[in-house]
């Protein structure tokens, strides 16, 4: 093999890997990517049952109740409108987890129409907020972000 | 006054390198062998800048231990009841103070350089002094002028803010400095590699000047890495090891390009081939540092640790990302072609293995670059998608398990040209290990495909780690090599746990009151108690959890709840009982109205070998640098005594004319 054809053959065969890998994760994005929803899109376009997803919205207040075992809640969550959704979760609650403060459930919707959520993500510290939660109206995110603290610092 | 020295510091150390950078410049413009006038410039500027930079960082640390809440910066980050340890660690863990590590570091490598490194054409290191100065400017100019750490209050404030609670944790003393010691090593090999592709000098002379640097930053890449997970692992409560996140890539992505440099710069070292390949590496690992850089300064990403969220920083260093990535591989096309073409070898070889391997480092870095992108992409269309693990860990598996094959047996071929049926017993015996691992895993329980291949490949590895040292003296073996074998083996090791983890962890989430019991895996536990404590600036539940396993003695464990005042936030804090084979986690959560509390427990066996291997793999890197460096030293050593020899000879043969 001549000296320019191994450089050719190798450069190549890097090329196929690179864009093979490009390929595949383009692919496996399309299919694996987590897809955000609001309350509200969840409501009118819901996504199909076992997909893993994203919900992200308020905890409506007076909605989180707490089943026998102790560990398994449920609870409301809503948008900029009306619609919310029912979701249940079994697991420690995140720290700054309460009533009025933003979440963001990750999931799956059941066939019962109720969000199944494997991970609750809250807001984290004054600095943090779920970055979902940012465009959803200057109100509502103030609304969330403020002071979710005060309830836990009992 | 401490702040205003600071500050000058960093004004002259800036001035230096533009210093550096001209007089580097020179030296390209000088003939070989020719000294230019202005060319001298370039070592003093580096080592100078080193020096003041150094101080600058030193006086930052100083405003920080005695709380000078006149910086802007100490007020906005500490508090005078802050512990000590934590006022210093204080110092990066924020914006501002961490770019001044950044650039302390980079100044300091840079001195290193310019101090010790004689091996190199003073060409070649005219350039390469030029590129490192070139890239300390732009930080000089990032810190200088959109976020000085030095900053005067016009009132000196009454009390500091505090510390994120979260930071407030001994593994931030050590976990940020390490990966930006890595980050920052690159960018040594990244200015080498641009002096010798500027001056033609793509050989292996450079290669040995630039490995102890790029193996000294993958060292400290790979135990920032290996420390960060074990942090993120103890301190954030969820009991996972490595969440993919984003900030998380931000430190893979540079341990990926620098394991395949690391491994194509030992062949052109000892080979003398892919020597363009080399500098395309090069280029892309301290590209991978530039964009893990912006990626956490920047804040444009979600995540616990993008504590700095201002967009006008980001451009900055997005404007800076684009000229040292952009120049960098402008210069490489223009170039490269003027590189001669390094020696040839069979696809059957270690060389072979080793690019076969190097394709799928690069093919696993593409792999998690757009996954981590991905989700900045689509926001541009206002699309809001995350990605995780169900994109990560299939999509890199598919080119990890092929490359863990590879590297099974590249180690045993030789190199230039090999027949593979020269060593067909060590693959068959590899082959039934995995084979044979797997079928055993698989007849005792279901498991995901994954973890069931992680182990088998890890035992194979495991085995074939050690297979290079077959039929040699053991006594006789070069340390480097045992740096390799042990660095291979960390990886098996680490495939172990993090296989295990996912294929054998048991999980018991339950509300118990105080006196119940409940049981994980081998374990009993029994809630004894849930009692309020407090620290120096947190108050927190604590529960006492007596664990036994087996009906043995019980164990108390202490998981807490904690709420800081300053600032007012809460943390989980995890108790975790380690054993041998595995280690308990445990979490305290809220307290149900009935009265019981949350207790999530894991069981997770040989969860510990993840971050034994991560010390394993490092701990072969640095074996292989004092390999390196000893042989290098004797090498220099014997130089040195043949120059002597001549010289006397020289001496002795000033009368040749006499004896004639």
């Amino acid at each position: 093999m001549k000296a320019k054809h191994q450089r050719l053959v190798l450069i190549i065969a890097a090329l196929i890997a690179i864009i093979g890998a490009g390929l595949i994760a383009a692919w496996t994005l399309r299919n694996q990517a987590n897809y955000f929803y609001l309350p509200e899109q969840m409501a009118a376009t819901p996504p199909a049952a076992g997909q893993a997803v994203r919900l992200g919205g308020m905890v409506q207040p007076g909605s989180l109740a707490t089943e026998a075992d102790g560990v398994t809640v449920n609870f409301m969550v809503t948008g900029n409108t009306e619609d919310a959704i029912p979701v249940r979760y079994s697991g420690i609650l995140p720290d700054l987890f309460v009533e009025g403060s933003g979440v963001v459930a990750e999931g799956s919707l059941g066939a019962n129409g109720v969000f199944m959520a494997t991970n609750l993500l809250a807001k984290h510290d004054e600095n943090y907020v779920p970055k979902e939660l940012e465009g959803m109206g200057t109100a509502q995110a103030a609304k969330m972000a403020a002071d979710t603290t005060v309830g836990l610092t009992q | 006054m401490i702040a205003e020295i600071g500050l000058a510091a960093l004004w002259l150390a800036a001035a230096l390198a533009v210093l550096q950078m001209v007089s580097g410049a020179f030296a390209l413009r000088s003939a070989e062998g020719e000294a230019n006038p202005l060319a001298i410039y370039a070592r003093p500027a580096a080592v100078m800048q080193a020096l003041l930079a150094g101080l600058a960082f030193t006086m930052l640390v100083w405003a920080f231990a005695v709380t000078d809440l006149s910086v802007k910066l100490v007020a906005a980050n500490s508090h005078s009841m802050k512990p000590m340890i934590y006022k210093l660690t204080g110092t990066w863990g924020n914006h501002e103070g961490s770019m001044l590590l950044w650039v302390g570091v980079l100044a300091l490598s840079g001195g290193l350089i310019a101090l010790f490194e004689r091996r190199l054409p003073e060409r070649t290191m005219g350039a390469t002094l030029a590129v490192q100065g070139f890239v300390a400017l732009g930080f000089y100019a990032f810190l200088l002028l959109s976020s000085n750490p030095f900053e005067r209050l016009p009132v000196p404030a009454v009390e500091g803010s505090g510390l994120n609670p979260l930071l407030q944790d001994i593994g931030l003393a050590f976990h940020p400095p390490t990966l930006y010691a890595g980050y920052v090593g690159l960018s040594v090999a990244f200015s080498l590699a641009m002096g010798a592709l500027l001056t033609r000098e793509v050989n292996p002379t450079f290669a040995r000047v630039m490995r102890p640097w790029v193996l000294g930053a993958w060292v400290l890449l790979t135990f920032g890495i290996t420390a960060g997970s074990y942090w993120a692992y103890y301190e954030l409560g969820w009991g996972g090891w490595w969440f993919w996140d984003p900030v998380e890539n931000a430190s893979l992505m540079p341990w990926l390009a620098a394991t395949a440099l690391l491994h194509s710069v030992a062949v052109l070292a000892a080979r003398d081939a892919l020597r363009t390949w080399t500098i395309m590496l090069g280029v892309l690992a301290f590209s991978m540092s530039m964009l893990g850089t912006f990626l956490v300064r920047s804040g444009v990403l979600t995540s616990v640790h993008a504590f700095a969220v201002d967009p006008q920083r980001g451009a900055f260093i997005l404007v800076l990302l684009g000229l040292y990535i952009g120049g960098a591989f402008t210069i490489f096309a223009l170039r490269a072609g003027a590189v001669a073409e390094g020696k040839r070898f069979s696809f059957s070889s270690r060389e072979g293995a080793l690019v076969f391997n190097n394709v799928m480092l690069s093919a696993i870095l593409a792999i998690v670059l757009l996954g981590t992108l991905y989700p900045l992409l689509t926001e541009a269309f206002d699309v809001r998608v995350s990605v995780g693990p169900p994109y990560f860990n299939p999509a890199s598996a598919m080119f990890a398990i092929p490359m863990f094959l590879v590297m099974a047996v590249g180690p045993l071929l030789r190199w230039k040209e090999d027949s593979p049926r020269r060593i067909r017993f060590e693959v068959l015996l590899l082959a039934a290990i995995l084979i044979g691992v797997i079928g055993l895993v698989s007849f005792f329980g279901q498991f995901a495909l994954l973890p069931l291949l992680g182990l088998g490949l890890a035992a194979a590895l495991g085995v074939a780690a050690f297979l290079p040292l077959r039929g040699r003296k053991l006594t006789r073996v070069p340390v480097a090599t045992w740096g390799m074998v042990m660095a291979h083996f960390g990886i098996a090791v680490s495939l172990f746990g993090m296989a295990s983890e996912g294929a054998f962890t048991q999980e018991r989430l339950a509300a118990v009151a105080p006196g119940g019991s409940e049981q994980v895996g081998d374990f009993t536990f029994t809630l004894q108690s849930v009692n309020p404590v407090a620290g120096p600036n947190w108050t927190a539940i604590e529960a006492r959890i007596a664990v036994s396993r087996d009906g043995g003695a019980p164990v108390i464990l202490t998981p807490q709840a904690r709420n800081f005042w300053s600032p007012a936030q809460a943390t989980s804090e995890s108790a975790l009982l380690t054993r041998w084979d595995g280690q308990l986690y445990a979490v305290i959560g809220n307290q149900a109205a009935d009265g019981r509390w949350q207790i999530r427990m894991w069981w997770k066996p040989f969860v510990t070998f993840i971050w034994y291997g991560g010390l394993l793999i490092a701990l072969g890197g640095v074996l292989a640098i004092i390999g390196r460096v000893r042989v290098d030293m004797k090498r220099r050593k014997a130089v040195s005594l043949g120059d002597e020899r001549r010289a006397d000879l020289e001496a002795l043969g000033v009368q040749p004319g006499l004896a004639e």
